[in-house]
């Protein structure tokens, strides 16, 4: 192996390294290279406190940490109030002990389940902590007068994961009896079937070697007596949705399951009562157990994603912090004392009620500035990714980030009135007429169930009329040999191997029908901010303006100036110094000024400096900058009083790995489409650089759901991808949509799919996924058709001996699993 | 052989047994992580400079 510094992935979340950065962490006596500040703090925390096995067993990269903010571990300290921890942490009999139930966020694999146990559990004041592998829940135990719940919150957010308290007593606990229940089931067919086994393989071998009658008689009776509990408690469920198949006019899987079982159970008691004939049992049983495991695992692996995001989505305590007695001044400086605020849950706000908003905070409601100014990050709704600056007496959109300045706003609309609510309404009518395509093996289903009883008529009509002392036996062997065990198990078969393919490279299929979209699909529509590229702003270039100064020292000047700001281009110039400088300091700035929205003066070394945006630059400086190019981007300028210094060219950076998808994608024949809500400057250059086919740009939510329509009215069939609530809508319209990991939560529970990893090209290997799955579900159906071909005219002619039918039964069932284990090894 | 007549009930008492002690089982959550003790079992701590008892007994 060469040394790893070498390589250009980061070593903690696996996504590429700019190889102008030179941040290291050391493990095991090897510099390993890593992408960002986050991961190195992250990789760091984990390799001190011992834990740096975990990079040893893990089997998937974790995602990208986020920055741990301040406002963010401000937020976390909410949850320590009496009020808010009354919803979710349950007392113990012992004082102060607490316990509560938390969501994890970020677990990609086994060995992260590890590290946050060993990591939590670590920690001094915590008594016991267990995590579920599977839903990613924890239950932690702790003392409150040694750590506090917030603690416990921020020390997982150190070592790269989010973890989020829920109160498991609501619809969780409806789904957990549900499990419990499918659990049961199983286990009973599993258990009972078993037992008819031993009967059936004694019969069959007394098929061969002979077998007093009274023996085989009382075979059949015990056989029939273990077999109607199965039926009654175990097969039920087939019955029950087979009856709703039938009563809503459909044709599902379930109905010839139900009468597969029910004819081979019915005939088997009719000749049991009578003594004499073949009893078929065994099949019964074996079948249920089978059907009733590839559901079990099917549905498991589906609701772990879906669970998870709801879960969030309702249980994130909403927490706005309201003004009482406040005095409204028209000044800027706001100060309320700790008195006058108080925290209260969003939905008691009522309408012209003063909240106050301090920097990082999400607008809990729309409402109207009444006092301040800020930058407001409303890219949520508009996809545009700078803030913009709103002042006294404009509108703000609950929902959005207010980024620079406290604000105090007054509330003006809530519940049905709110944008976000008008944006669910959106959603709520893209659901509802969206083009769903008609399922493959339920179309093969409705085709067999008619066939396979024209065919028993016609067999029964034939031997009746042929050989009347047959007729009802051979008919009902043909039904049984049919059983459609191999065409029901062929699709959850190959879709709980694909599902443990998608959970690897963290794509989650959310709905049933995801997969088989997929593999359909013509044309990929992406958004942009967020999705196609980071949804953060970064430093692309540096002009300068002059030749007094370097790029360093411009770029060192600028960083000292927007130091203390909370603004993301401020973020984006710290960021980029904080890469190249080795040794260089920040200047010490004196008689610093911020104008909100503008730009920063201040002081170093006394000379006077200005950086900011144009307006800004030609108010306070008589000085012209001679590059105004490249007129897409957004561009800060610094200058002294009487030299334009340098221009800082900033965007949005592009995903690294977006290139090759759409690449991929092109290669694969399929279109690729950008839609977007940000300026058609930002998006067109996005979409050149990637070479995406089509572009369009300044969209609204309803525009987006518009153009998708348009596109599947050609007879495309749109995979949509976007993370924004402004996106929300059009996942919800698009034939199958996915959803980023980092994005919002509307837009996660309105997805098809999930993109938990974040690495955007694992969208063009999902596809790959779904077209391997949906052609090994096609085998597979045709392998349960061409058995049935030959099996069912051997029984109709009467060649078809019972064991012989069981055979043929468990091996096509047993090829059609093997068919789809196939998926476990897949090349990309 | 016609001890059979004495195992057949012989051994349905016992498969009903099973299936009690089997529902006692997924009544104590003993089915609801069934991933995890696969993993588990292989991550054992070669190396642990911190020992979470040392730390709780510093507090």
């Amino acid at each position: 192996m060469s040394k790893s510094a070498e390589s250009s992935t980061c070593f903690h979340c696996g996504l590429p390294v700019d190889d102008r950065l030179h941040i290291y962490v050391k493990y095991q006596g090897e510099n390993k290279p890593m992408c960002c500040y986050g991961c190195q703090a992250v990789a760091q925390a984990i390799i001190d406190s011992g834990m740096d096995d975990f990079y040893k067993y893990r089997t998937t990269m974790p995602e990208k940490p986020e920055e741990i903010v301040p406002e963010f571990l401000q937020q976390l300290k909410a949850y320590d109030s009496i009020a808010i921890q009354d919803k979710f942490v349950e007392k113990t009999s012992e004082n102060n002990i607490l316990e509560v139930s938390l969501i994890l966020e970020g677990i990609t694999c086994a060995a992260c389940v590890w590290l946050n146990e060993k990591h939590i559990s670590t920690l001094p004041g915590v008594i016991n902590v267990s995590i579920n592998y599977s839903n990613h829940r924890a239950r932690v135990r702790w003392d409150n007068s040694k750590i506090h719940l917030s603690d416990i919150l921020e020390s997982i957010s150190r070592i790269g994961y989010l973890a989020h308290p829920y109160d498991p007593e609501q619809h969780q606990f409806i789904l957990e009896k549900e499990r419990k229940q499918q659990i049961r089931r199983l286990g009973v067919s599993g258990l009972l079937g078993m037992q008819i086994m031993i009967f059936a393989v004694a019969m069959y071998s007394g098929d061969w070697w002979g077998m007093a009658e009274s023996f085989r008689q009382s075979f059949r009776w015990i056989s029939l007596a273990v077999c109607i509990p199965l039926i009654f408690y175990c097969s039920s469920v087939f019955f029950k949705s087979a009856y709703r198949d039938i009563i809503n006019k459909r044709v599902g899987m379930d109905v010839p399951v139900s009468l597969g079982i029910l004819i081979a159970f019915a005939s088997s008691t009719a000749n049991t009562v009578n003594g004499s004939g073949e009893v078929y049992f065994d099949s019964v049983a074996m079948f249920t157990f089978f059907l009733l495991s590839a559901r079990f695992f099917e549905i498991s692996s589906r609701k772990q994603t879906s669970e998870a995001t709801e879960a969030l989505l309702n249980l994130k305590p909403a927490i706005a912090t309201r003004l009482k007695n406040y005095a409204v001044e028209k000044s800027s400086t706001i100060a309320p004392t700790i008195e006058q605020q108080e925290s209260i849950a969003v939905t008691e706000l009522k309408i012209g009620d003063l909240l106050l908003v301090q920097p990082g905070d999400v607008i809990p409601a729309d409402g109207t500035i009444i006092s301040g100014i800020s930058g407001i990050n409303e890219s949520l709704i508009t996809g545009e990714s700078l803030p913009v600056t709103k002042k006294l007496n404009d509108a703000v959109i609950g929902g959005s980030t207010n980024t620079e300045n406290p604000l105090v706003i007054q509330v003006s609309k809530l519940g049905e009135d709110s944008v976000l609510y008008s944006i669910q309404r959106l959603i709520d009518e893209a659901q509802h007429t969206k083009p769903a395509i008609a399922k493959l093996a339920d179309r093969i289903a409705s085709w067999f169930v008619g066939a396979l009883l024209a065919i028993a008529a016609v067999v029964a009509y034939y031997w009746y009329t042929a050989d009347a002392a047959q007729w009802l036996e051979i008919t009902i062997a043909t039904l049984v040999v049919s059983c459609p065990c191999a065409l029901s198990l062929a699709t959850p078969a190959a879709i709980t191997a694909a599902s443990g393919q998608l959970a690897k490279i963290g794509l989650l299929p959310k709905r049933a029908h995801a997969l088989e979209t997929l593999a359909h699909a013509t044309d990929f529509v992406f958004d942009k901010t967020g999705t196609l590229t980071e949804g953060k702003i970064k430093l692309e270039k540096t002009v300068l303006n002059t030749d007094s100064y370097d790029e360093q020292r411009a770029l060192t000047v600028a960083a000292s100036l927007e130091a203390n700001s909370e603004h993301p281009i401020a973020k984006a110039l710290l960021d980029a110094y904080q890469s190249v400088a080795d040794q260089h300091t920040l200047y010490k700035v004196e008689n610093l000024i911020h104008t909100t929205g503008r730009g920063i003066q201040g002081t170093i070394d006394k000379t006077g400096w200005y950086i900011g945006n144009q307006d800004f630059i030609q108010q306070y400086c008589s000085c012209s900058f001679d590059s105004h190019a490249e007129g897409s981007a957004s561009k800060i300028y610094l200058a002294t009083k009487h030299e334009g210094v340098a221009i800082f060219i900033l965007s949005d950076s592009i995903r690294k790995q977006a290139k090759s998808l759409i690449d991929q994608l092109h290669q694969q024949h399929l279109h690729t489409h950008l839609m977007s809500g940000d300026r058609i400057e930002n998006a067109s250059s996005v979409s050149r650089q990637l070479g995406i086919q089509h572009c369009q740009a300044n969209l609204r939510p309803e525009d987006k759901l518009a153009k998708v329509k348009a596109l599947q009215q050609q007879g495309a069939i749109v995979v949509m991808t976007g993370d924004g609530v402004n996106d929300a809508p059009v996942l919800a319209g698009a034939n199958l949509s996915i959803a980023m990991g980092k994005g919002t939560r509307l837009a996660a529970t309105t997805a098809d799919m999930i993109l938990i990893s974040n690495h955007i090209e694992h969208i063009y290997r999902g596809y790959r996924i779904a077209v391997k799955t949906l052609g090994i579900i096609k085998q597979n159906l045709g392998w349960a058709i061409l058995y049935n071909v030959v099996a069912i005219p051997a029984a109709a002619t009467g060649y078809v001996e019972p064991w012989l039918a069981a055979l043929g039964m468990s091996t096509s069932s047993l090829v059609v699993i093997f068919n789809a284990m196939r998926l476990n090894r897949i090349k990309y | 052989m016609d001890i059979i007549y004495l195992l057949l009930p012989v051994a349905l008492f016992i498969v009903i047994i099973i299936i009690v002690i089997f529902f006692w089982a997924v009544k104590s959550d003993q089915f609801e992580d069934l991933d995890g003790p696969a993993h588990r079992i292989l991550m054992d701590d070669d190396n642990k400079p911190e020992k979470p008892a040392a730390n709780d007994n510093k507090d």
